[in-house]
């Protein structure tokens, strides 16, 4: 047992780092630090970016453009690439619906989508939740009926996120009412041209454009976008939930804003010092600081237990880091609006931060603070709420 | 970064295993418990046999060549069995002194009868107005020509009852508490003007008050420079606490598993109260706590021996507050969990929830460790 990176494990780290301080573009990476969120073209370009380092899905088979990392290496990427801070990898293509492709779905799928998922040519999103199955997903009701060499797609999809952007959605789809929920339900790649698809933003309570309603009217899919069998997608369906909870710690990221509320709280004065010198505040934070550090080396056990797993089954541990990684950002955020203070008050929409003529009132770094602190609640919500990671951790681990 | 046991580690950790499994059930211990020492000398005699006593000292001195993991390994074990023999006292606290200060004498005239199992040691440091402050000692020291002449009052010296020898903190020169002018003594536990008031503790271990009224020492019992002796106690209760953790992540674990079946056996309502989401997700989040505790005894254990001592301190400190935390929610969790049977004497979870609070307030608890973090900066600069 050696818990310490290794030399070369050190070496990778930096050149890692070296990379991100030369490619990162410095507006981006600003954004990132200031709470905005990157737009589509800022999205775009820093994933060609990473392509063209041969960097863009380093966890998929070498032979689909991996990069054969060990997951130590793995770990280390996603790490610095959080703590740059960059821009998370729209997780939809990379580390959703093309672990599923790589994994169940055909040769022509793989050549088809594949490269253009990794150069984000296309962009994907993601049509799960509807209005009645949310955390009961397997509930879940939008219809597809075989006609011919098509399925024919009615329903509705909800919380889909950036689907304004899309190209391209993966579905889950009722294609059998008859039997057990869960053992009726395909999975359906779509083109989001396709007649019949309308998409409708949700305004978030931040004031955000991330979420949509996707409806669905007579939708012809061919069959030959099915990935693997029909009514086998509920099985698709948690090998691609288990992968989204391993990458939902966001240690990283946490680190990042760790290190941004000491550089803020060592300016920001309450009651004559900087708020940096309450002890009760230094406290808090040194609390967060710890449950981080415990955070970290669970994921890494998580990361080193994988070389002796079935890569294919979700670890239910992986529950553990969604749980305690969302609580974690969460709190992160509430820090935040504690240095802010009074200033997190005045509302400036997005477009005006980014675009103002006025100065701001109060501190050039306040507008965003407490919409980050309401948005980010979503996180104990999405990706099966920390309730629904219980459940698992209580069935799964303990056999409850 | 390799979390694996290496090939005489995983051997280790199951001799040990097995040792703890066949002669450390819970009505053993209450046998051992009301023994008068209030713990087996047959234990400790299967202790030495196994090597165990001598894990962390060099193989020059008679000892195994083990380092931090070896004796999370250990510790852990007993932290399941609830193990009520001086190996923290004796082995970790008295030990690691000897080992990383003693000269060659001194080593080779303590380690080999400690590691046969024939001299226990006892660390006999804290003092009644010294709370957690270690560098709190009003203790004397006396030059007295070349010896010493040692004058004071030592609190929870933990096993101080069965110890043959005290390692003894006494000050040479300063104020209560400043950093220097510490200096570290060997002591026969009955030598003249040593006297012994042995009580048990909540948890069913033992300790004692001792009084030191002009005990002389000769100048071969100091161990390490004089006056210099504060980071030498800092690095030893350091590895303590890292083998505390450990001993914290057994009894976690044993509890945590002794609640879960519960939970699966004790039938209401017609069906196993495991059944009910409320208790599940309590349930959950023992083990969450629990493994967060484990990562950082890990954490702890890595970073042990350390040479920079303020990173060193910091990181332990951080794994103390998550094992006083981690460890204070598992116990209350549990005990609710069972119902009343969780609250009698005859059943062993609250025996665990008891040790478990008596490790927390053991060398600084989650808040003083928290404090202590947080005013040396936290861990992510």
């Amino acid at each position: 047992m050696d818990l310490r990176f290794t030399p070369e494990e050190i070496a990778f780290r930096d050149e890692v780092r070296a990379f991100l301080k030369q490619s990162l573009p410095e507006p981006l990476r600003r954004k990132m630090v200031e709470g905005l969120h990157p737009s589509k073209d800022d999205l775009v370009g820093w994933q060609r970016i990473l392509n063209a380092k041969g960097w863009a899905v380093p966890h998929w088979p070498v032979e689909w453009g991996g990069t054969g990392w060990s997951p130590v290496q793995q770990y280390i990427f996603q790490d610095e690439l959080q703590q740059a801070p960059a821009p998370p990898p729209l997780p939809f293509g990379v580390s959703m619906v093309g672990p599923v492709i790589i994994a169940f779905g055909s040769e022509a799928q793989k050549r088809r989508f594949l490269p253009r998922i990794a150069n984000l040519d296309d962009w994907w999103c993601q049509g799960f939740s509807e209005p009645g199955s949310g955390s009961d997903l397997a509930s879940l009701k939008t219809a597809a009926k075989r006609e011919g060499e098509h399925y024919v797609v009615n329903g509705q999809k909800i919380w889909t996120t950036l689907a304004q952007h899309a190209d391209w959605i993966f579905c889950l789809v009722r294609t059998d009412g008859q039997v057990k929920k869960q053992e009726g339900i395909t999975f359906l790649l779509i083109d989001m041209k396709t007649p019949g698809i309308t998409v409708r933003p949700i305004v978030t309570i931040d004031g955000g454009a991330e979420v949509n309603e996707v409806f669905f009217d007579d939708v012809k899919v061919p069959v030959e976008n099915r990935v693997g069998a029909e009514n086998k997608g509920w099985d698709y369906a948690k090998f691609l939930l288990g992968n989204e909870r391993t990458g939902i710690a966001r240690v990283g990221l946490s680190k990042e804003r760790i290190r941004r509320i000491k550089q803020l709280a060592a300016v920001e004065q309450a009651n004559g010092r900087p708020i940096l010198e309450d002890e009760r505040f230094r406290e808090k934070l040194a609390a967060l600081e710890v449950e981080l550090k415990a955070l970290e080396m669970t994921q890494l056990r998580v990361v080193a237990a994988e070389r002796s797993r079935d890569r294919n089954k979700p670890d239910p541990y992986s529950s553990i880091l969604k749980i305690k990684g969302a609580e974690i950002q969460q709190a992160t955020t509430e820090l935040m609006l504690e240095i802010v203070g009074p200033y997190a008050m005045p509302f400036r929409a997005e477009d005006e931060i980014e675009g103002a003529n006025e100065p701001p009132v109060g501190p050039d770094w306040a507008a965003t603070v407490a919409p980050t602190y309401f948005n980010w609640r979503k996180i104990s919500i999405y990706g099966g709420s920390n309730e629904i990671q219980r459940n698992i951790i209580a069935k799964a681990i303990l056999g409850l | 970064m390799d979390f694996d046991l290496s090939e005489e580690q995983a051997l280790l950790k199951q001799s040990v295993d097995r040792l703890v499994a066949d002669h450390y059930g819970f009505e053993r211990r209450k046998s051992y418990a009301a023994s008068p020492e209030g713990w087996s000398r047959e234990m400790w005699r299967r202790y030495a046999e196994l090597g165990l006593l001598g894990l962390p000292f060099a193989e020059r001195d008679g000892g195994f060549g083990g380092g931090p993991v070896e004796t999370m390994i250990v510790m852990e074990a007993m932290g399941r069995a609830l193990a009520l023999e001086p190996y923290l006292a004796s082995v970790v606290l008295a030990g690691g002194v000897l080992r990383l200060a003693g000269s060659d004498a001194q080593r080779s005239a303590i380690v080999p009868p400690l590691v046969a199992g024939e001299t226990i040691l006892a660390f006999a440091h804290a003092e009644r107005q010294a709370r957690y402050d270690l560098a709190d000692v009003a203790t004397r020291a006396r030059r007295d020509g070349t010896d010493f002449v040692l004058e004071g009052e030592k609190s929870l010296v933990l096993h101080g009852d069965s110890a043959d020898r005290l390692v003894v903190s006494a000050r040479l020169a300063g104020e209560r508490r400043d950093p220097a002018g510490i200096a570290l003594f060997l002591v026969d536990a009955k030598a003249k003007g040593v006297s012994r008031r042995p009580y048990p503790t909540q948890d069913g271990l033992r300790a004692a008050e001792i009084s030191l009224a002009s005990v002389a020492v000769g100048a071969d019992s100091m161990l390490g420079e004089p006056g210099a002796a504060l980071p030498l106690i800092e690095r030893v209760v350091d590895e303590a606490i890292a083998a505390l953790a450990a001993e914290a992540v057994g009894a976690m674990t044993a509890l945590t598993d002794m609640t879960v079946e519960y939970l699966k056996t004790r039938r209401q309502f017609g069906v196993a109260i495991g059944s009910f989401q409320a208790l599940q997700h309590r349930a959950a989040d023992m083990l969450i706590a629990l493994e967060q505790a484990r990562s950082m005894t890990l954490f702890a254990t890595m970073m042990a021996t350390e040479p920079d001592a303020a990173e060193r301190r910091r990181a332990i400190s951080a794994a103390k507050v998550q094992l006083g935390r981690s460890a204070r929610f598992v116990a209350q969790q549990a005990t609710q969990l069972h119902g009343g049977i969780g609250m009698t004497m005859e059943y062993q979870a609250g025996h665990y929830m008891k040790r478990l609070t008596m490790i927390d307030l053991t060398f600084g608890d989650a808040d003083h460790h928290l404090r202590t973090l947080a005013r040396a900066g936290g861990l992510f600069a």
